[in-house]
This record gives C-alpha cells, structure tokens and sequence, in this order.
C-alpha cells in the first residue's frame, strides 16, 4: 500500500480527495492536515466520511514521510509551503494555481502578485492526462489544472490540434458554488446565493491563462456562478476555419479521444442529455465534450461539463497518480454519477 | 449489413432483418434514422418534432 497525505484536507476539494483516496484499493491515507481543525475529527467537516474513517487532522509539522502529499491549500500558499514540505515525499500533487503555469511573468499577470519559487515553475508536469500522459509517468511534481480551465481545455483541444478553429475563443463559464471553496464569506451565503445568476468574473478570468498555454488559442473569458452545489459547463464560441465543418468536427473529437476513459463525446441529435451536462457527472470523473456547428456563419460551439471537485480537480490528481504510478487509470475511480439526482 | 449513419458517418451494423421504413439509433449521434430502401440498404434522418424549451 502506498501511504498518502493531504494538506488541506477540510476544504472541498481537500474533502473530495480524501472521499476517494479512502477508497483507493492501493493507498492508504495516512495524514490530513488541516491549520485550523487539527485534533478534531475528519468526518466532523466532511460528514459523508461517517463509518469510512476515525483519522483526526493533524497539524502540517506533524508530518513525517509518505509516497505522496496531495496539496489542496488555497492559490498562493503552496508556493510557500513547498520548499518546507517538499522532503516529506516521494511525489508531490498540487492542486492549487500555483504551478500551473510555466511562465513567471503569466503567474504574476494573472494572479496578481509574483511567484515565490519561480525556479520550481519548471519541475511540474501539468496534471491532466488527457495532454500529459506520457510525461505523468515518470514525474515526482505534478500541479493539477482549475476546474473551469480542465472543461475548456477537454472542450478545445481536439480542435486546436486538427487546426479547425481560428485562435479566438469566447468561453462562458458557468460554475456551482463548491467552486468558491469553503471559506467563502458572506457572499456566499444561502440568501444571497441561491437564485442568483452572478456574473463574478465579467471580463477575463485566471484560468485563460491555463487554456491559452495549453491550446495554443487566445481565450476571452467570463464566469457565472449559478444555482447548483457542484459542477462546471463551458461554452465555447469559434469560428472554423476553411475546410472544417459538422463533420470533421465529429472525427476530430471521436479520434482525439477514442482511448481516453474518462471523456465522453455527447453530441446527440435526441433526448434531454444531447450536449454536456454537470448534473448527471456528480461525484464522477467523467468529463462530456459536445459541440454544435452553425454552417452559415461558419461558428462552432465546443461544450464541455465535468464535477468541479472531482474531475475538476480531486479526480483529475488521483488519475494522475494512477499514471504515475503504473496502476490502471481508472482504480479508484470506478463511480459513474448518479440519474436521476 | 454495415453502413455509415447519414448524419454524423459513425459505423452502423444493421441486422440482415431488416425492413423498409423500420426506425433505427446512430449509436453516436443518436439520431433516429428511418430506413428507406433495403436493397441497396439506405439510412436517411426520422423526421422529429423539436423541443422548444425557450419561448
């Protein structure tokens, strides 16, 4: 068995890490840190864990060694923390903003201040299978991509790759409320939040940094927050270039991702579910990709949907792991969502 | 009997049964395709009534 530790492990996503890697047939968790509940028990904050574990959190200088730390702290605290924390294993999975980008002057751009260890931007291989397999078998750093970002680079790159998309993209992301974290203040309480459609980024978001570096486009971003818990859905707006219509469209995402296990292609004529949808993928790690072509004016709509803490995020580090470690991709990770729900 | 589904071209195994106007389902696409000629086998899109969820 593999021994494993999260930092963050109260958060959401830290949560949602801890719900699978308790279930994970080839490690054992045996740390949770967390600065603020040390000493009180895991299943007191994630409730869902009742009868699956007596681990208490502990406090992160009561770490020793493990195979591998999952860091789920916030965006601009694992940069500190990983000079400290980088001797306690053997692999380490960030989850945060802090690696994702390779360029120190797009971290500072985007984030808003300099990065603290810009020599290690280099050391992480992006934690997203689907662009990065190869790569992931073989690294010791991996940083895994934002929820908003993983939908619409899935949503992209088949078409960035098959060169039928011009470089502009218009993406509409639309996110649940899990995707503020569980800190979120009093903006995020229940009066002020259910029923709202809030427009929370209106002209430009952090992750376009993610999707341009990996798709090669020049991404316009917004972001809503909308009624739900969990999930993410992104439209994204193209224009085709000469050549590329409703079909090569369809080949190019049927042969981009015919072997990969956790994404689908779900462009369908019939039915309520034609084009992705968040609600069905809860708990899962399945990312849909769909789009629809209007030939007249030679605009492609890419759509994408996935569970913001799973796929989005704590499902995309344990594939990640799984590649890293040589174990089939999917163990771990067998849950399907739920229908109706 | 293999064919291609007219709407998306996703390979269609059609069972040696088959009959004229019998309705069949792209397994891609999904579309509904009704057949209209046996020999040769031709597939053509089912006529639909759309949703309309926004008015």
């Amino acid at each position: 068995m593999m021994r494993a530790a999260v930092v963050g492990g109260s958060g959401y996503i830290g949560g949602e890490l801890l719900r699978l890697l308790l279930g994970h047939p080839n490690v054992e968790l045996a740390a949770a840190v967390s600065r603020r509940l040390g000493g009180r028990r895991v299943d007191g904050v994630h409730p869902n864990l009742r009868k699956v574990t007596d681990l208490t959190f502990c406090g992160e200088d009561e770490l020793d060694s493990y195979d591998v730390l999952f860091l789920a702290t916030a965006h601009g605290s694992t940069m500190s923390l990983l000079p400290r924390l980088a001797g306690t294993a053997t692999v380490i999975v960030d989850l945060a903003g802090d690696f994702r980008l390779t360029d120190a002057g797009d971290y500072e751009r985007h984030y808003g201040t300099a990065h603290a260890a810009p020599e290690l931007l280099g050391e992480f291989v992006t934690g997203m299978p689907e662009m990065a397999r190869e790569r992931l078998r073989t690294a010791d750093r991996i940083s895994v991509p934002g929820c908003m970002a993983t939908a619409a680079i899935l949503a992209l790159r088949p078409l960035a790759a098959a060169s039928l998309i011009d470089p502009d993209v218009v993406i509409d992301a639309r996110t649940g409320s899990s995707g503020s974290g569980a800190a979120a203040g009093e903006h995020n309480l229940h009066a002020e939040r259910s029923g709202a459609m809030r427009v929370f980024a209106p002209a430009g978001h952090r992750h376009e940094a993610e999707i341009a570096q990996a798709c090669g486009v020049r991404p316009t971003m917004t972001a809503t927050g909308v009624e739900a818990v969990r999930g993410v859905q992104v439209l994204c707006r193209a224009t085709l270039r000469d050549g590329a219509d409703e079909r090569t469209v369809r080949r190019a995402y049927r042969t981009h991702y015919a072997d990969e296990p956790f994404v689908r292609v779900v462009a369908q004529r019939r039915g309520a579910y034609r084009l992705p949808e968040p609600k069905i993928l809860t708990g899962s790690n399945f990312c849909d990709v769909g789009f629809a072509v209007r030939e007249e004016n030679r605009q492609i709509l890419a759509v994408a949907a996935l569970d913001n803490l799973v796929k989005g995020g704590a499902g995309n580090a344990v594939q990640a792991l799984n590649i890293r470690m040589g174990w089939p991709e999917t163990l771990g990770l067998g849950f399907p969502g739920l229908h109706p729900v | 009997m293999t064919t291609a589904c007219p709407e998306c071209d996703n390979g269609l195994t059609v069972g040696s049964g088959t009959r004229l106007s019998e309705i069949l389902e792209c397994g891609d696409c999904r579309s509904e395709l009704e057949v209209v000629s046996v020999e040769p086998l031709i597939l053509a899109i089912a006529p639909e009534a759309e949703e309309d969820w926004g008015e």
